[in-house]
C-alpha cells in the first residue's frame, strides 16, 4: 500500500512508529488513518476496523499507553509515538493475564472486538489494578461487542486483575482447551 | 499397537475452553479484510442519495482520470453480460447495478476499482451522476394505496402487493371469535432493525483466467450455498467456483444473503485479471445491507371469562423493501411466523401476512432469530399480557393456566406444527421460585403506593429452529439437510469436515466435542474444518439455530457410523464376535468380561495396519442428516424494571432467563450464547429502530444514531436451565444461538406496561425509549419534572 499511495499522490510525509517494541518506518500520505499504518503498512491485522464513526471501538490501540481509536487518528499525528496492539501482548510466549481471562471466562465469539476490547481492559488494569464491576463496564463502554452481552467480558477482566494482583505467586495459565 | 492416550475425553456436557480462542486473542484471525494476495485492488461504491429516481446519465470520466482508479463498472456493463440483476432466495430478482432507475437510499449505482482503498474512495466522489427524482414510498401501509409510486415496474403486476400468505382455520377461528366472552385486541409495530455485527461485509474476489477459476473469501455464512448460486447466475462451472467463508466477525442473519458488492467484486477480479477486494464501510452495511422485521401487526385473542384462551387471529402488513431478498426457506415467504400459538393450547388460529415493496433496502433477514420468529413470539407474550390485564389476572397464573401440557407432546399446534418436546410449567415455575415472583408483586405493590414506577415482564417463549425436514424445507430448490465428514487417522486424532460454518458460535470446540463423545476420543485431538467450499460436504449453512440440531446431528449419525465399523474391527482385534461387545465407557468391552476391552484409539491404527481381511481399510464415514422435525426450545424469562419517572428511562434491574434447550455440548458456550442473544433481545426492546423521512432518507445511517447497547445499557444476565431433550434428534439437543433475541423483548415490554398498567396503559411498542415513556408519564401527569 505504501508504495501504491507514494505513486498516486504529491505530498507523502515520512513516518516512524514504534509498534510492540519494533519500528516501522514509511512514506505515507497524510490522510493515512493510524488503523491502516498499522494492518496495512505494518501487517499487524489484529487490530480490526468495525465503523467510521469512532462509536465501536474495534480499532482500539495503546498510543503511548493511552487507549486510542487508531480509526480516528492519522498516522502523521502520532509520528514517533509507541504503539502497543493486540500482537504485543503476548510476551516470550506468556500470555497476558487479560487474554488468559479472556479465554478462561469465554469474554469472545466471534473475536471481532476482542483485541480492542482486550487493550482497552489493559489500559485500566494497569491503572486500576482493582476496579469494581461499574468501573469496568464504564471503561468498555466504548467497545462494543454484538456476541457476548458483555456479562463475560466483565468476568474476563475480573479475572485478569485477579492474577495480575497476584502476580508474583501466579503459576503459568491453563492452556487453551483445559477445563477448569 | 498405539499407546493408550490418559488424556480426558470432555465430550458432551463439559465446558471445554474453546479452540478457536487461540488466534483470536493473539490478533490472529483470519477475517476477509486480513487477506491480502498479490496484485490485488480494491473496489469502492457509488451509492445513491435518492431513494426513488431515475439515472440519466452516469459520468465516469473525472473517476478514470484520477490517478490509481482502473475501472468504473456500471449496471449498462453488467448488462451486457446480463449480470444487472441477479435472482434473491425468495424468487424475487434483484438489481446488482442499476441501468437506469434507483428505488432506495444507499442503493449501489456504480463502482470503482482502483489500486488501493483511498484511490477507489477518490474515485467513488468524482463518478458524477444524474439524476431525477421520482416520489418515493416508504410506509407499506400507503404502499397499498391504489395511486402509490410503483417500486418495481419492472415486474408484470404493477403493484406493490408482493404476496398473501396464510395459516389454520379461518372459519373456526372466526366462529370462536363470535361466540367469545373476552376479545383483546392490539396493534403492534415490530420496527426494522439492523444486526450490526462488528465487522462489516466484504469479499475478496480472485479470477484465475487460466484455470478459469474464480475464488472469492467472502462474509458468508452459507458458503455452499453461495457456490451454487454464483454458477447458475454466472454459468461458471460449480467445479471452477471456490468460496472460502474465513474468521467472521459475527453473522445473525446478516451475512446469509448475497449483496451485489460479492457480485460486482468477482466481475471487477475478470474483468482486470487481478484479485479485487470490497469492505463495506459500517454506514453502508447499516443503510445498504439486508434488516429485518418491519412488521405491522393486528392482533385478537379470544378467551373466556375465567381466562381459557381460545383463538388467535392475526393480520400483518410485511414491508420488504424493493426487492424481496429475505432468506426464508421457499415455502415460507413469512417465515416461521405461524409458531405464532406460543407455548399455549389454543382451539384455533388464522395468521395472514401480506408482503410490500417500499423504496427502503431489502427487509427480512433474520437478527439473530429463526425466520420471523421473533415478531410470532413478541405478539403472542404481549397479548397474553394484554388479556391478563383485562381480565385482572396476574400473567403468571393466566399463562399457567394456558400452558400446553407436559403429557400433551409431541402436540400439533393449531397452525400445523408438531411441537417435538416440552415442559413449560416447570420452567416457569423455576423462574419465579428463582427470582422471587412473589416477593417482587408484594414490593411493587408498595411502590406503587408510593408512587414509584417497577414492573415485572414475563415471556414463557416457544422457539421454532432447525430447519429443517426436506419434505417441507429447501432454499432454491436446496434442500435443508445438512452434512458431516469423519476421518480417523491412525493414531486415533480425527478431522471433522461440516456443512455449516461459524461465525463465533464456538463450532470448532462443540463439533470436536460431539465426536470425542461419540468415539471416545480426547477433543483436543479433534479438528474441525468450514467454510471451504472445496472440501467441507455440502451444507445450507449457520443461521436460524439450525447448526447443532442438522449439522451436530450429520456429525454425530457418521460418528455412530464409524463406531459400527469400529465394532467389527474390535471384534477382530479382541478374537470374539461383534455381538459379544459392548460399548462402555468410551471403549469396546466383551460382555462379562470387563477386562477385555479395546480404545477407538486402538482400533484406529489396526484400521490401517491390521484391519480383518475383506474389510475396507480405513475408518471414516459422511453423513449427510435430513432431520424427521424440527426442534422446538423454550424458556421462562422474568425482567423487573424500574422507570425514572424525571427522565422516563427504564432501568433493568434484573433478568433472569431460565432456557431449555435439551441436551447440552458445552454449557459455558451456551451460556455465552444466551447473554448474547438476550442483548440482541434488549435491543430492539430499548434502543434499536430504523426509520425513514418521508423523502426516503434513512434517519439512523450510523453507529452515532442507531445504538448498539453497550456495557452501561446491559444488565448482569442471570441464566438457569431446565433440559427436555429433543426425542428425535441423535443426542437429544434442539439449538440455542437465537432463543435469548426471540424471548427477550416482550419480557422487557411486558415490564415496562406492567411497571403502567394501573394509568391504563395496554401496550408500548418497541423499543421503549426514554422520551416514548416520558410522553405517556406526562400524558397520565405522573412524569416529574
Ligand atoms: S473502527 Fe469503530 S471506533 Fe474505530
Ligand atoms: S465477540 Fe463478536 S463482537 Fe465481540
Amino acid at each position: 500500500m505504501t508504495t501504491q499511495t507514494t505513486q498516486t499522490t504529491q505530498t507523502t510525509h515520512k513516518v516512524t512508529l514504534t509498534i510492540n517494541g519494533q519500528p516501522y518506518t514509511a512514506e505515507v500520505e497524510p490522510r493515512l488513518l493510524l488503523v491502516h499504518f498499522i494492518r496495512e503498512v505494518a501487517g499487524l491485522t489484529g487490530t480490526h476496523i468495525g465503523c467510521d464513526t469512532t462509536s465501536c471501538g474495534a480499532c482500539t490501540v495503546l498510543v503511548n499507553g493511552v487507549p486510542a481509536k487508531s480509526c480516528t487518528l492519522l498516522a502523521v499525528q502520532v509520528d514517533g509515538a509507541e504503539i502497543r496492539t493486540v500482537e504485543g501482548l503476548e510476551q516470550d510466549g506468556k500470555l497476558h493475564p487479560v487474554q488468559d481471562g479472556f479465554v478462561q471466562e469465554h469474554g469472545l465469539q466471534c473475536g471481532f472486538c476482542t483485541p480492542g476490547m482486550m487493550l482497552t481492559a489493559v489500559a485500566l488494569l494497569e491503572r486500576n489494578p482493582q476496579p469494581t464491576e461499574d468501573e469496568i463496564r464504564r471503561a468498555i463502554s466504548g467497545n462494543l461487542c454484538r456476541c457476548t452481552g458483555y456479562v463475560n467480558i466483565v468476568k474476563s477482566i475480573q479475572y485478569a486483575a485477579k492474577q495480575m494482583r497476584e502476580a508474583q505467586a501466579t503459576p503459568a495459565p491453563a492452556p487453551v482447551g483445559a477445563e477448569v | 499397537m498405539a499407546t493408550e492416550t490418559e488424556t480426558p475425553i470432555r465430550g458432551m456436557g463439559h465446558s471445554v475452553k474453546r479452540k478457536e480462542d487461540a488466534r483470536f486473542i493473539r490478533g490472529r484471525g483470519r477475517y476477509v479484510d486480513d487477506i491480502k494476495l498479490p496484485g490485488m485492488l480494491f473496489l469502492d461504491i457509488v451509492r445513491s442519495p435518492y431513494a426513488h429516481a431515475t439515472i440519466k446519465n452516469i459520468d465516469a470520466s473525472a473517476a478514470l482520470a484520477q490517478p490509481g482508479v482502473l475501472a468504473v463498472i456500471t449496471g449498462k456493463d453488467l448488462d451486457a453480460a446480463g449480470l444487472a440483476w441477479m435472482p434473491t432466495l425468495m424468487g424475487d430478482k434483484q438489481m446488482v447495478l442499476p441501468v437506469d432507475r434507483v428505488v432506495y437510499q444507499a442503493q449501489e449505482v456504480a463502482a470503482v476499482v482502483a489500486t488501493d482503498r483511498y484511490a477507489a474512495a477518490d474515485g467513488v466522489a468524482l463518478v458524477n451522476v444524474e439524476y431525477e427524482p421520482l416520489p418515493p414510498v416508504t410506509d407499506p401501509i400507503k404502499a397499498l394505496e391504489a395511486d402509490a409510486p410503483l417500486v418495481r415496474p419492472d415486474r408484470e403486476q404493477k403493484t406493490n402487493h408482493i404476496w398473501h400468505w396464510e395459516a389454520g382455520d379461518a372459519a373456526r377461528t372466526d366462529e370462536l371469535f363470535n361466540q367469545a366472552e373476552v376479545v383483546v385486541k392490539e396493534d403492534l409495530y415490530i420496527p426494522r432493525i439492523h444486526v450490526c455485527s462488528i465487522e462489516t461485509c466484504g469479499c475478496v474476489a480472485s479470477f484465475d483466467a487460466v484455470e478459469g477459476k474464480l475464488t472469492v473469501y467472502m462474509t458468508t455464512q452459507a458458503p455452499h450455498a453461495i457456490r451454487t448460486v454464483f454458477s447458475l447466475v454466472t454459468s461458471i462451472p460449480e467445479h471452477k467456483i471456490h468460496i472460502i467463508s474465513p474468521d467472521i466477525g459475527g453473522g445473525f442473519g446478516g451475512k446469509v444473503p448475497v449483496y451485489p458488492g460479492y457480485v460486482i467484486a468477482c466481475v471487477a477480479s475478470i474483468k482486470t485479471g487481478h484479485p479485487v477486494k470490497w469492505i463495506e464501510d459500517r454506514s453502508e452495511n447499516l443503510q445498504a445491507d439486508s434488516f429485518a422485521r418491519d412488521y405491522h401487526i393486528t392482533a385478537e385473542l379470544a378467551a373466556k371469562r375465567d381466562g381459557t384462551m381460545q383463538a388467535l387471529r392475526v393480520k400483518t402488513i410485511a414491508d420488504h423493501g424493493a426487492f424481496d431478498a429475505a432468506a426464508n426457506p421457499s415455502k415460507f415467504p413469512a417465515g416461521l411466523f405461524s409458531v405464532i400459538t406460543g407455548s399455549y393450547e389454543l382451539d384455533a388460529a388464522h395468521v395472514e401476512v401480506d408482503g410490500v415493496y417500499t423504496n427502503k433496502p431489502s427487509g427480512g433477514v433474520a437478527y439473530r432469530c429463526s425466520f420471523r420468529v421473533t415478531e410470532a413470539v413478541h405478539t403472542i407474550e404481549r397479548m397474553v399480557d394484554v388479556l391478563a390485564q383485562k381480565l385482572s389476572m396476574d400473567p403468571a397464573e393466566l399463562r399457567l393456566k394456558n400452558f400446553i401440557p407436559p403429557e400433551k407432546f409431541p402436540y400439533k399446534s393449531p397452525t400445523g406444527w408438531e411441537y417435538d418436546s416440552g415442559n413449560y410449567p416447570a420452567a416457569l415455575r423455576k423462574a419465579m421460585e428463582e427470582i422471587g415472583y412473589e416477593q417482587l408483586r408484594r414490593e411493587q405493590a408498595e411502590k406503587r403506593a408510593r408512587g414509584e414506577l417497577m414492573g415485572i415482564g414475563l415471556s414463557t417463549f416457544t422457539e421454532i429452529v432447525g430447519a429443517g425436514p426436506s419434505h417441507t424445507f429447501d432454499i432454491l430448490g436446496i434442500k435443508m439437510f445438512d452434512s458431516a465428514e469423519i476421518r480417523v487417522h491412525p493414531t486415533g486424532s480425527a478431522i471433522v469436515r461440516i456443512g455449516v460454518q461459524t461465525q463465533g458460535q464456538g463450532h470448532e470446540t462443540t463439533f470436536a466435542q460431539i465426536v470425542a463423545e461419540e468415539l471416545g476420543l480426547p477433543v483436543e485431538n479433534i479438528t474441525v474444518e468450514h467454510g471451504d467450499t472445496d472440501t467441507a460436504p455440502y451444507g445450507l449453512g449457520t443461521y436460524a439455530s439450525r447448526s447443532t440440531p442438522t449439522a451436530g446431528a450429520a456429525t454425530a449419525v457418521a460418528a455412530r457410523k464409524i463406531r459400527e465399523k469400529a465394532k467389527n474391527i474390535a471384534a477382530h482385534l479382541l478374537e470374539v464376535s461383534p455381538d459379544d461387545l459392548e460399548w462402555e465407557n468410551y471403549q469396546f468391552r466383551v460382555k462379562g468380561t470387563p477386562g477385555k476391552a479395546v480404545t477407538m484409539q486402538q482400533i484406529a491404527f489396526a484400521a490401517y495396519t491390521n484391519h480383518p481381511q475383506g474389510m475396507e481399510a480405513g475408518l471414516e464415514a459422511v453423513d449427510y442428516y435430513d432431520p424427521p422435525n424440527l426442534t422446538f426450545p423454550f424458556g421462562a424469562y422474568v425482567c423487573v424494571v424500574d422507570i425514572d419517572r424525571g427522565t422516563g428511562e427504564v432501568k433493568i434491574r434484573r433478568f433472569l432467563a431460565i432456557d431449555d434447550c435439551g441436551n447440552i455440548i458445552n454449557p459455558m458456550i451456551v451460556d455465552g450464547q444466551i447473554h448474547g442473544g438476550l442483548t440482541m433481545g434488549m435491543a430492539p426492546a430499548l434502543l434499536e429502530e430504523i426509520t425513514y423521512d418521508e423523502n426516503g432518507n434513512i434517519q439512523q445511517g450510523n453507529f452515532m444514531d442507531y445504538l448498539l447497547p453497550t456495557a452501561m445499557e446491559t444488565p448482569a444476565w442471570e441464566t438457569d436451565k431446565t433440559v427436555t431433550p429433543s426425542p428425535h434428534h441423535p443426542f437429544g439437543a434442539k439449538g440455542v444461538g437465537e432463543s435469548a433475541t426471540v424471548g427477550a423483548p416482550p419480557a422487557i415490554a411486558n415490564a415496562v406496561v406492567d411497571a403502567l398498567s394501573h394509568l391504563g396503559v395496554t401496550h408500548i411498542d418497541i423499543p421503549i425509549t426514554p422520551w416514548k415513556v416520558y410522553k405517556i408519564l406526562e400524558e397520565h401527569g405522573v412524569a416529574e419534572s
